[in-house]
């Protein structure tokens, strides 16, 4: 099993027939994802690497029964377009758009309260479940299908996550990147959730960064719900100095807070192994799920 | 996006908030001509930073020759403040504004509260001090309201912020509209911050914005054209400054091991791993999503011509950005300015067997790691070697 994402999930790429929607389509094509049509206001009728392209997603998902949307629209216009997935109904939508002005978040974030949608994003790489589909932008071949469930703040991170554990034989259920916006979809806390509740899910890897709050809520989470899974972290910015805002909007120290080292002692308090760098994460989890003595059931065949 | 704040004033007058009369001054004898319209006045130092007051970058001058011989000793002067750091902000301008007499100081701002995804109005009858100081040390003079980026501001919203900051009866109305006014101007030009501090009643019983901070969203800034000419580049980093041209992510530091990375989160567990292994980052540098070969070797260049870079390390793990052009930009970058310090380049994912191979074949002297952790090790070695 998986999250969120499985060989069920038909996607609908918005913005696919731009330079990255382009490319990514392919790739994810390639990875075997099962898109079934793109959205392209006015641009009807055309195809894109023999995906049909609608003008808008509710004739899209009329026409091919999406049950997801991933987009790639240039800032400006993303909140729009988020707007219109989730008045399309659709279930899962993937942003990835990076520097959506935050007030926009703001109102998407809000008017997404009470319906049927869940977002993923924005500023984020996607979510991929190996072997089964991939939304978003990670390089596909460093995964592994597996259990271990992975989420992150961050996206080359997560690759360099994932990566660590594929070289080691373990695969991964599903791997989320939640993004670095300060106001976004998912958080760390609802994706743990879902983690918890997979039965296919046997152990996580959670990346989180300086900023925010997000980490030490999942400390919180971890503490009452998750005794039975283990959790390993790593946190990143341990040597940012504050008040500079690390690329992603959310990562920043201020006025004493969100500072890598509460994260880390947050995580710590609640029995989470903390990796010191991030080339030590697989090592980690290798010696968390040994522990846990779990270690051969992840080991992918 | 930082402004000072005569510009912020300015904004806000347009905006309908009162605030004093001013005239910018960038010599001494603007000064001198602006203290003789104004009258008493007091000269304060345009940098962008708060806390100017106890560093001296803000002085009560009385008659215009007065206002003369400070803004000739404020011009030119290298202020440090609390929040500039011990190397401090040369100050290039100067705001010459109308003396006040104060009755009372309060706080007011309106910021974006990220965790409710609304706006919040912030408030304090403790005016004047450091926000941050009050709110430790006496939370309950700390008032706060939600407001709804859908709904907008409501006047009970002012109404309910001014009772629980004891503003003055006969001061409400104008308090509301002000914030009515905060809020429309924070939707209007996606403010991240309008801090008053203080806002100030006047003797002649009036509401007067005696200082003003407006910070704008960096992402909302393509939809206001007319920002721009506020953007001040003397006082960012240089080398920030040319960063951002390239939308590049960069933040000078202190150390000697230049990086290049994609990925914001990769490039701060980039300079953690060559913290701890005994090395020093002279840089974050995230290269972003949307890179191209040009991009690459600006950012490069900003590393190359940086005197204190030692050694360069360059870790890639492609998803969006493919390597071979992260490739192609190393070389062009090399080959126009030469490669004059030892660079290490660790590349990973997508198109990375291309990008290996335009390396090889380059015949520039790098040195390829085979992980992040084998790259930051080479890294701190080399910069350990003194090498140049």
């Amino acid at each position: 099993m998986s999250i969120l994402v499985d060989k069920n999930t038909k996607v609908i790429v918005q913005g696919i027939t731009g330079g990255q929607g382009r490319f990514h389509t392919e790739q994810m094509l390639a990875y075997g994802t099962n898109i079934v049509a793109g959205v392209t206001p006015g641009k009807a009728g055309q195809e894109v690497c023999g995906v049909p392209v609608f003008d808008t997603v509710k004739a899209a998902k009329e026409a091919t029964g999406a049950n997801a949307s991933i987009l790639y629209v240039p800032p400006k216009f993303a909140a729009d377009s988020i707007f219109e997935a989730i008045d399309a109904e659709i279930p899962f939508v993937v942003c990835i758009t990076e520097h959506i002005p935050v007030l926009d978040m703001a109102k998407v974030k809000n008017y997404m309260v009470g319906k049927n949608t869940v977002l993923l994003g924005g500023n984020c790489p996607g979510i991929i479940s190996p072997g089964k589909c991939k939304m978003g932008i990670m390089p596909g071949y460093i995964c592994k299908e597996g259990h271990v469930g992975v989420v992150s703040r961050s996206g080359t991170l997560t690759y360099e996550a994932i990566n660590q554990l594929s070289v080691r034989g373990i695969g991964q259920s599903t791997a989320v990147g939640i993004g670095g916006d300060p106001i976004k979809g998912l958080s760390h806390v609802d994706v743990l959730k879902m983690f918890n509740e997979d039965p296919d899910t046997y152990a996580v890897v959670m990346i989180g960064e300086i900023g925010g709050s997000g980490e030490e809520e999942a400390a919180e989470y971890i503490k009452e719900h998750m005794k039975d899974k283990p959790v390993v972290a790593f946190i990143a910015g341990q040597s940012a100095p504050p008040g500079k805002r690390m690329g992603h909007a959310g990562a920043i120290i201020s006025g004493g807070k969100g500072t890598a080292a509460g994260k880390i002692a947050a995580l710590e308090s609640v029995g989470v192994s903390v990796a010191p760098t991030p080339d030590l994460i697989g090592e980690y989890l290798v010696e968390a799920i040994k522990k846990a003595g779990i270690y051969e059931k992840c080991l992918s065949k | 996006m930082k402004i000072h704040e005569y510009q912020a004033k300015e904004l806000m007058r347009e905006y309908g908030i009162p605030v004093p009369s001013g005239i910018l001054a960038l010599t001494a004898d603007e000064a001198y001509e602006a203290a003789k319209s104004i009258g008493p006045c007091v000269i304060k130092a345009q940098i962008h930073s708060g806390g100017r007051g106890k560093g001296g970058g803000v002085k009560f001058a009385k008659t215009p020759e007065e206002a003369r011989e400070i803004a000739e000793k404020m011009i030119g002067m290298n202020l440090v403040t609390k929040q500039t750091g011990a190397e401090g902000k040369i100050v290039h301008k100067v705001l010459v504004t109308e003396a006040t007499d104060v009755k009372k100081e309060y706080y007011l701002s309106v910021t974006v509260d990220n965790a409710n995804a609304c706006l919040v109005i912030i408030g304090s009858g403790e005016g004047g001090t450091e926000i941050e100081e009050v709110s430790e040390k006496h939370p309950e003079l700390i008032v706060t309201e939600k407001v709804s980026v859908y709904q907008g501001y409501h006047a009970y919203n002012g109404y309910e912020v001014a009772r629980r900051m004891g503003i003055p009866a006969e001061l409400t109305k104008d308090f509301v509209k002000i914030l009515a006014n905060m809020v429309k101007m924070t939707m209007d030009k996606d403010c991240s911050l309008i801090e008053i501090n203080p806002l100030v009643e006047t003797a002649e019983g009036k509401l007067l914005a005696l200082d003003a901070k407006v910070n704008f969203d960096d992402s909302g800034l393509v939809r206001h054209p007319e920002l721009e000419e506020l953007r001040d580049v003397e006082e960012e980093d240089p080398k920030e400054y040319k960063a951002s041209l390239y939308d590049l992510n960069y933040i000078s530091l202190f150390g000697n091991i230049g990086c290049l990375v994609n990925g914001a989160g990769l490039a701060m567990a980039t300079m953690d791993t060559i913290n701890k292994f005994g090395g020093s980052p002279a840089n974050f540098l995230d290269l972003g999503g949307s890179t191209t070969e040009d991009k690459v070797a600006a950012a490069l260049e900003i590393l190359m011509t940086d005197p204190h870079v030692e050694v360069i390390m360059i870790n890639i793990f492609g998803g969006i950005v493919k390597c071979d052009l992260i490739a192609s930009g190393i070389v062009s970058a090399c080959s126009k300015l030469g490669l004059k310090v030892p660079m290490i380049v660790r590349l990973e994912g997508t198109n990375v067997d291309a990008g290996k191979k335009i390396l090889a074949e380059s015949g520039l002297n790098i040195i390829p790691a085979k992980d992040l952790a084998d790259a930051a090790h080479k890294a701190v070695e080399a910069a350990k070697g003194g090498a140049k």
